[in-house]
């Protein structure tokens, strides 16, 4: 009974445990969803799955059961950030437990009744569970924003090599704490939208609406929520790998202000869809050039730090250019996460900057399913990417080490991007191939993504097992995870 | 070794080009009239996704099947000879008078002129033209598919030259749906050979990739042609191809936006996109191989 306790303890109370009950969830709500559309669907895989889960699918409920699935992914998501933050920002024990217990509760009612509700029939009192989850998420970002406050005393900084105010005032709280609240804020633009779509069951994509000359304010408060949502959560954890990488110095002090008003910036720019639509747009380019510049700073930053540590550890002084390459990728999990934020500006950031300079005089040449092909592979791709950089943080943090730590690394980052470059190869096909001649690419294409998520699912697949075979030794690395203390400052 | 991988890829990119103009040539008869009509009766339906109350105060009729190349090349043969359209750099092209411009965001004006109707050099056009003769006629193999690559202007001269029109986006719902909330023309669910659409796997896909090629209009009427068995799929009105083969022109002119709604799906869309309330759109003068059109009287 001590031993099942310990696990649960484990699982449920420390953060690591939290953070890996939460990628198994998406694992395992992404393995099953999964074979319901795409490749998997061609294969026949939805049929089965269908019949041996006893779905209920109903046709013109789509894009409600997508609307509830990619909240619930969301909800889990956004609760392993709220685990990072609590765990590397310092607060009180009691508000730390608090805030985890109640955004554990939340997501998962959020993912397992949401489901539910949408796929296995409609049982209101799941629908009601749903919603009682969501709530739950909103209660707690409340609850993380007050711990996060950054203006008492004690959260002043004591380290002047951080970013910090005239009165000392920590800049990287005050990051997560804007980043926080501007959550809660975001949050509130899309509820109201939803509880009027789905309370008379009119819900819909986003995608599907982008070409109507008339949007509704609701419309396009889905739009801005949608938007801003990804924007805040690619926020936070570029936030805890500052943290992770202790970013600090004279890029700190110049990142951490960008990242403050940036976030101000687009959040209220996404808000400002509803009212001022083409005025909003100009907004949010300008804060989001104010964020991409932080993360820039964070990369070039991180970037010497893993140069310099590795070479400081090799005990070489003079470095040539190979050596200072080598030690760059020597930890291909840091590396990665930054690499990312890097990469990123290529697959979603670049492709999305050219859609917006080139609407009216490429992209709305062409039919709108291609439009909605773009923007479908457009935040795919940015959640995917936000996904691997939680993925390399998890991994460290839970000492992935040695020869497992370069392959999964590898893996991780080489099979993502080989997907990222199809996928946008496969979303931009129009501006260089014409529909009828456009099989080949699309094949080549999706079997080149195919393979690097397949490869990026297998080193997940293979990080979730090692884990879990684990939690069956009694004295396995779950034990030292169980009791390890909290390293926030 | 780097010789060899290129010839590797030359030659799998030679495979896909040939299976590709082998699909092309497939010929296979509808056992649906080409020129038939159904009739839809005046009454309410329930119109979208979400099944809202619609009424259409007439009754009308609308084309069993698509427009095939037979029949545009006997319009073409027609029109031309009556001066309806020109032949201007290898374009058909004809007078449209423009629409009503309200300055919306991202919508382009449509102006009074000559508008392109069907380009005659594209590689998969399914129109031969003697210029001597100054006649059209279909490539083998095509005579009963939908024609394509033609415009909205050129869906809609057809149309105008008969008497009839472009089915309005109400028109064309409610005679692929019937009045009740069905999502497919046939019924409740989809199967793969109830249309033709992405990864259908129908004969002409087996040539020419997933995307596929056009089928015959009809072709999904229960029986089975060369082998491969159709499950029959008409609307409740007796249209069929109302989903998959081809996206269908509308005859809708939207305020504020220069698109045309599109409805229908396609050869080249996902089972999804069939639904009878999916909505497409593309600018008056797009065309491609996956798009053609019938029309309403």
């Amino acid at each position: 009974m001590q031993s099942l306790t310990d696990r649960f303890n484990y699982l449920f109370r420390s953060t690591q445990g939290r953070v890996l009950v939460a990628i198994a969830m998406i694992a395992l709500t992404t393995a099953v969803f999964s074979t319901l559309s795409g490749p998997m669907a061609e294969w026949g895989i939805k049929d089965l799955s269908v019949r041996f889960l006893g779905m209920k699918l109903v046709e013109a409920e789509r894009e409600g059961r997508i609307v509830l699935l990619y909240h619930s992914i969301a909800m889990a998501v956004i609760a392993i950030e709220v685990y990072f933050i609590t765990a590397t920002v310092w607060m009180k024990d009691s508000q730390r437990v608090t805030i985890n217990t109640a955004v554990t509760f939340g997501y998962l009612f959020t993912l397992v009744f949401g489901l539910w509700f949408g796929y296995w029939g409609h049982n209101w009192i799941f629908h009601g569970l749903y919603l009682f989850g969501l709530a739950l998420m909103f209660f707690s970002g409340i609850l993380l924003t007050v711990a996060l406050w950054p203006f008492r005393r004690e959260h002043l900084v004591k380290d002047r090599a951080y970013a910090h105010g005239p009165n000392g005032v920590d800049q990287e709280r005050l990051a997560f704490f804007t980043m926080a609240i501007a959550t809660l804020g975001s949050v509130i633009v899309g509820a109201i939208p939803g509880s009027f779509f789905g309370n008379g069951f009119e819900s819909f994509l986003a995608e599907d609406v982008i070409r109507e000359p008339e949007k509704t304010g609701l419309q396009l408060a889905v739009i801005g929520h949608l938007h801003i949502m990804l924007v805040l959560i690619a926020v936070a954890i570029m936030l805890v790998v500052a943290r992770w990488l202790d970013f600090k110095g004279i890029l700190h002090k110049i990142a951490m202000p960008l990242t403050i008003w940036g976030t101000i910036t687009i959040t209220l720019g996404a808000w400002l869809v509803v009212p001022f639509e083409t005025m909003a747009h100009n907004i949010i380019y300008a804060g989001s050039s104010l964020v991409m510049l932080a993360a820039l700073f964070l990369v070039i930053y991180g970037f010497r730090k893993l140069v310099g540590d590795r070479l400081a550890e090799q005990g070489i002084t003079q470095a040539g250019f190979g050596q200072k390459l080598r030690a760059l990728l020597h930890d291909p999990l840091k590396f990665g996460a930054l690499w990312q934020m890097v990469y990123m500006n290529f697959t979603t950031s670049g492709p999305g900057i050219f859609m917006a300079i080139t609407l009216d005089k490429v992209i709305r040449k062409w039919p709108a399913r291609e439009e909605r092909i773009i923007l479908t592979g457009h935040w795919h791709m940015l959640s995917a990417i936000i996904a691997t950089i939680i993925l390399f943080y998890f991994a460290d943090q839970v000492g992935l080490r040695g020869k497992a730590r370069q392959l999964f690394g590898w893996v991780i980052l080489v099979g993502s991007d080989l997907a990222f470059a199809a996928v946008d190869v496969f979303e931009l096909k129009r501006l260089f191939i014409g529909e009828a001649a456009q099989q080949p690419l699309v094949d080549w294409t999706l079997l080149f993504a195919d393979i690097g998520l397949g490869a990026v699912m297998l080193a997940l697949a293979a990080l979730m097992v090692w884990r879990w075979v684990d939690l069956f030794k009694r004295n396995g690395h779950w034990k030292k995870d169980a009791t390890a203390p909290e390293v926030a400052r | 070794m780097k010789n060899a991988w290129v010839f590797l890829l030359l030659m799998l990119l030679m495979v896909n080009c040939a299976t590709a103009q082998a699909a092309r040539l497939s010929e296979i008869e509808p056992n649906v009239s080409a020129d038939g009509w159904a009739r839809v009766p005046a009454g309410k339906f329930l119109m979208g996704q979400h099944n809202h109350e619609t009424m259409i105060a007439y009754d009308y009729e609308i084309m069993v099947n698509d427009v095939t190349n037979t029949q545009y090349a006997r319009y073409l043969d027609d029109a031309l000879a009556a001066g309806k359209v020109r032949i201007v750099d290898n374009q058909i092209v004809g007078y449209y008078p423009g629409d009503p411009f309200h300055g919306a965001r991202h919508e382009e004006q449509v102006t009074a002129g000559d508008k392109l109707h069907i380009p005659l050099r594209d590689p998969w056009l399914r129109l031969a033209f003697d210029g001597t003769l100054q006649q059209f006629a279909a490539e083998s193999g095509y005579e009963n598919h939908p024609m394509t690559p033609v415009s909205w202007f050129g869906a809609k001269a057809y149309c105008e030259y008969y008497g009839w029109r472009l089915p309005s986006e109400a028109e064309w719902e409610k005679a692929a749906r019937g009045v009740d909330a069905r999502p497919f023309p046939w019924g409740g669910t989809i199967a793969r050979n109830n249309a033709n659409y992405y990864d259908s796997r129908d004969p002409f896909e087996k040539a020419a990739g997933k995307q596929g090629d056009t089928t015959p209009v009809g072709y999904y009427d229960g029986k089975t042609h060369d082998g491969y068995a159709t499950l029959d799929s008409p609307s409740p009105y007796g249209a069929y191809d109302m989903a998959g083969n081809v996206w269908q022109w509308t005859g809708d002119v939207p305020v504020g936006k220069h698109h045309r709604y599109l409805r229908g799906g396609s050869k080249g869309s996902y089972d999804y996109d069939l639904r009878v309330w999916t909505r497409n759109d593309a600018r008056p003068d797009y065309y491609d191989t996956s798009i053609g059109f019938r029309c309403v009287r």
